[in-house]
């Protein structure tokens, strides 16, 4: 495995920094976009991007808050980043799709690129399905794909239902069963329109599990939970992103 | 959850980190969300920042529900004990 900080052009062009991480052996692969949580591109995400590159995949995480803090500790970057409101979704939307771009750029790609994004970045993961090229999608535990955010909230964060009509790629969920956001009752509504809309999608929930149950290190994590929710992502992505 | 809740202020005053010197600081943010380092899912996080220079120029806190309380009620009560003049 070779793993290493890269630039590559996001949204509008601009260069960004990314974490790629690829197999050492030979193509051609599939691709893994990893869309980082809103604490940022931190060292767990890394290993995450690293742990794409060890089932197989060439992986890649945008520093989503790069343009706010080039060169800052994640905790700065994403302190700054929050305080000036957050990643604008039209950004991320651009972002992600140079990081696909920059996976099916390489010579070991198979032209397939899935996405996954963890907590913030589990809506969006969807938000970047219903708009770009993409060929498998993962949602852990995202907040506000339904629902409607409390009232009064600073940040400027809305649901996807409008956009879920144009979902392109199969949906794999993964939900803890003790969120509140999302709470079982929006996962069964995300559920019900995926399926109204002829989605393909697979959604997996946990008992004894909340929010951020795949974070080994924090209170959040339970193994079991993890452990089957990785060996979901591992067969999903094998279904869709490989040959 | 991300509550993405976040409420920013104006600060005049000064911070000091670990290892760095004091610095000026312009801007308070306050938020009910994931903490980057204490042992909770939740925390009152306030980032005190001068972000003219740059994103490093930041003192954080990671407090529990119930210490961001009390934090509150101690801040009150070391005001509310100084003569009035110097608190206006």
């Amino acid at each position: 495995m070779q793993a290493g900080t890269v630039q590559l052009a996001g949204h509008g062009g601009d260069e960004i920094e990314a974490y790629l991480a690829t197999p050492t052996e030979d193509g051609p692969r599939g691709g893994v976009v990893v869309i980082h949580h809103m604490p940022g591109y931190d060292r767990a995400t890394k290993e995450i991007v690293r742990r794409f590159a060890e089932l197989g995949y060439d992986a890649i995480c945008p520093n989503l808050y790069w343009r706010e803090a080039p060169g800052a500790a994640p905790d700065d970057a994403a302190a700054t980043a929050r305080a000036q409101g957050g990643v604008p979704d039209e950004r991320l939307i651009g972002d992600v799709g140079g990081a696909a771009a920059y996976l099916r750029g390489l010579p070991t790609s198979n032209g397939k690129v899935g996405v996954i994004g963890y907590c913030s970045g589990g809506r969006q993961s969807v938000l970047a399905a219903c708009n770009l090229d993409l060929d498998a999608a993962v949602d852990c535990y995202g907040a506000f794909v339904v629902g409607t955010p409390p009232e009064g909230f600073p940040l400027r964060v809305t649901n996807l239902v409008d956009q879920l009509p144009n979902l392109r790629p199969p949906l794999l969920g993964l939900f803890g069963n003790e969120d509140s956001y999302p709470s079982p009752e929006q996962v069964d509504e995300l559920d019900q329109i995926l399926t109204d809309n002829d989605k393909p999608h697979e959604f997996h929930r946990y008992d004894d599990a909340g929010h951020a149950f795949f974070s080994p290190d924090r209170p959040s994590y339970r193994v079991a939970a993890a452990n089957d929710g990785w060996e979901r992502i591992a067969a999903f992505y094998d279904t869709h992103l490989g040959g | 959850m991300c509550t993405y809740a976040t409420v920013k202020t104006t600060i005049e005053g000064s911070a000091k980190g670990p290892g760095s010197g004091w610095f000026h600081i312009t801007d308070g943010t306050v938020y009910f969300d994931h903490p980057v380092h204490a042992m909770a899912e939740h925390t009152l996080n306030i980032d005190f920042a001068n972000p003219a220079q740059g994103p490093s120029a930041r003192v954080a806190v990671e407090l529990t529900a119930a210490s961001a309380r009390e934090l509150i009620a101690a801040i009150e009560a070391a005001l509310e004990s100084a003569p009035a003049g110097m608190t206006a």
